[in-house]
């Protein structure tokens, strides 16, 4: 038990992490009922976006000057893709059957991968990313907060507050509400909702390059499959909590976080499981967790009351 | 004196299956004009034409001297056109004062929005008393007025009302028929769509009768109340 505390701190970081991508699944199926499946790939753009700044600035540029940087450069190629995907994927297929768009979005999604593939520098294998230096911070006797822990955990708190804010108080804000409850309503209101759902896929966008960045840190390198694994765990996570429910995509990503890092820590202690523990069968619990809890509470933590869009 | 709502010759189809087959008429200002007929006659998809979230096979559509086929939805309203859509469409999860800003989305004065939510709910005193509920937690009458208010607060020069009587309670249905009375004492102009033809009839300058999409018989509202094809065919007489 004396291992909880730094458990909860990276369950914690890593939940983090996810919640950032999974307000882009939640957003855009508040708004047009889509599944993004492509937006794992917006995460990697982003990641490739954010490096490339990195790789234009001086040598010498130390890491805390360069990631304001590197995250508006990385925002900037996640929500260009992101928009572009709306404007000439998805809305031409706005009131085609719904496998039309979840069949365009898989196939984005692997177009999207081949380009970086392709026409990147050196995308074919991993590219190093830069990390920051320095021992990880000592909070408690045996509790170590991480550098790259501490970049996602004051990030997501900070464009949660922000979106949240926005959504609840802002002009804008209430049109996307409005339009997330009844989109043909608001455009009596004299809503331009075409506005609003590309407004969606942007605010995804951006809250998937923090995460780019958070992910890069981490592991000290990306590659353009990284959005597959990542897209997947936060669109779980975006489903554990209630999708449609900007809240319950952060809760989502941290449950899902906290249960990744403890399923890894303590799963090999439960005696005749000790195979079945470790960082190698993470996604199998992560998914577990979904599978549990769609067959429990289907509409997730903080469902979304689904008979009101009637 | 030009009126405030030509339509003529419109025709709209839903795939190959049209709803409306070339329909002629005019709302002039301060009148109420009703189209009444049965399920299926084509009202609701021409009040849906003319706010623009259906698109017409052809004919045109004026509005206040303006054509207004091929003008975006989220336009109409601010050329002066208010819709409460059939179903009322509350926004369930905001709450009632909410409801009634999103009426006056494209407005900027603050101050003037500020009063017209007061006086709807001076219109509707229980709207005032539940201001911060969210709307779906309202009764289908509480709804209709907060829909009725709602597009009032775009300050409109033509409000379509589509069904408001549907699913009321007989007391409610007056009461939402007595305020419409009461918007036209006050000078508003009104389109409205109802099934409740001896209601819609009685309070209307003018009606049309719409049957499979064609309109089938025009009149003032007393003369349609006393047709005798209207009354056995939609007022339950024999």
């Amino acid at each position: 038990m004396h291992q909880l505390p730094q458990t909860l701190v990276n369950g914690l970081a890593l939940g983090a992490l996810y919640g950032l991508i999974a307000i882009g699944y939640t957003m855009v199926y508040g708004i047009v009922q889509l599944i993004n499946f492509a937006h794992g790939e917006i995460v990697m753009i982003g990641a490739f976006g954010a490096l490339t700044i990195h790789l234009w600035l001086p040598g010498d540029t130390p890491l805390p000057a360069a990631l304001p940087l590197m995250l508006i450069g990385g925002a900037v190629a996640s929500v260009a893709v992101a928009t572009a995907a709306e404007r000439f994927a998805y809305r031409p297929l706005r009131t085609a059957p719904r496998l039309a768009p979840l069949i365009t979005a898989i196939g984005l999604s692997i177009a999207l991968q081949q380009i970086v593939w392709a026409f990147y520098p050196d995308a074919k294998k991993s590219r190093g990313f830069p990390q920051f230096q320095g021992d990880a911070f000592e909070l408690a006797g045996n509790l170590h907060l991480q550098r790259d822990d501490l970049f996602v955990l004051a990030a997501a708190p900070l464009c949660m507050l922000a979106l949240g804010l926005f959504v609840a108080r802002s002009r804008t804000g209430r049109a996307m509400q409005a339009t997330a409850q009844d989109p043909d309503t608001a455009k009596l209101m004299g809503i331009n909702t075409d506005r609003i759902i590309v407004l969606a896929f942007a605010i995804g966008g951006a809250f998937a390059a923090v995460a780019a960045v958070a992910q890069g840190l981490r592991a000290g390198q990306i590659n353009f499959e990284m959005g597959f694994i990542l897209g997947l765990k936060a669109f779980t996570a975006a489903v554990l909590g209630g999708i449609g429910n900007i809240y319950g995509a952060m809760l989502g990503g941290v449950v899902l976080g906290i249960a990744e890092a403890a399923a890894s820590t303590y799963i090999q202690h439960i005696p005749g499981m000790q195979q079945l523990g470790g960082g190698g069968w993470k996604d199998v619990w992560a998914f577990a967790l979904l599978i549990l809890v769609l067959l429990i509470r289907p509409q997730g933590l903080l469902g979304e009351r689904v008979a009101d869009r009637a | 004196m030009t009126a405030l709502l030509e339509v003529d010759n419109l025709r709209v189809a839903y795939g190959k299956i049209e709803a409306v087959k070339g329909i002629s008429f005019t709302v002039e200002t301060g009148q109420i004009v009703t189209l009444i007929g049965t399920n299926g006659a084509g009202k609701t998809t021409t009040l849906r034409t003319l706010s623009g979230l259906l698109k017409p096979l052809s004919g045109t559509i004026r509005f206040d001297g303006r054509p207004l086929t091929g003008v975006p939805a989220h336009r109409i309203v601010a050329l002066g056109l208010a819709h409460s859509p059939e179903g009322r469409h509350i926004f369930p999860r905001l709450t009632i004062t909410e409801n009634l800003q999103l009426g006056a989305f494209l407005r900027k004065d603050a101050e003037g929005i500020a009063k017209d939510v007061r006086r709807v709910y001076d219109l509707f005193p229980i709207l005032g008393e539940r201001a911060r509920q969210a709307a779906g937690t309202l009764s289908g009458g509480e709804q209709q007025m907060l829909a009725m208010g709602r597009a009032l607060m775009s300050r409109p020069k033509l409000l379509m009302l589509d069904e408001p009587s549907m699913g009321l309670s007989p007391i409610m249905m007056q009461r939402i028929m007595a305020t419409i009375t009461e918007l036209k004492a006050s000078g508003t102009t009104i389109l409205l769509v109802e099934q409740n033809a001896q209601a819609a009839l009685s309070l209307a300058d003018r009606g049309h009768v719409m049957e499979i999409g064609k309109i089938v018989l025009s009149g003032t509202g007393a003369d349609l109340l006393h047709d005798e094809s209207v009354r056995k065919a939609y007022l339950g007489e024999d």
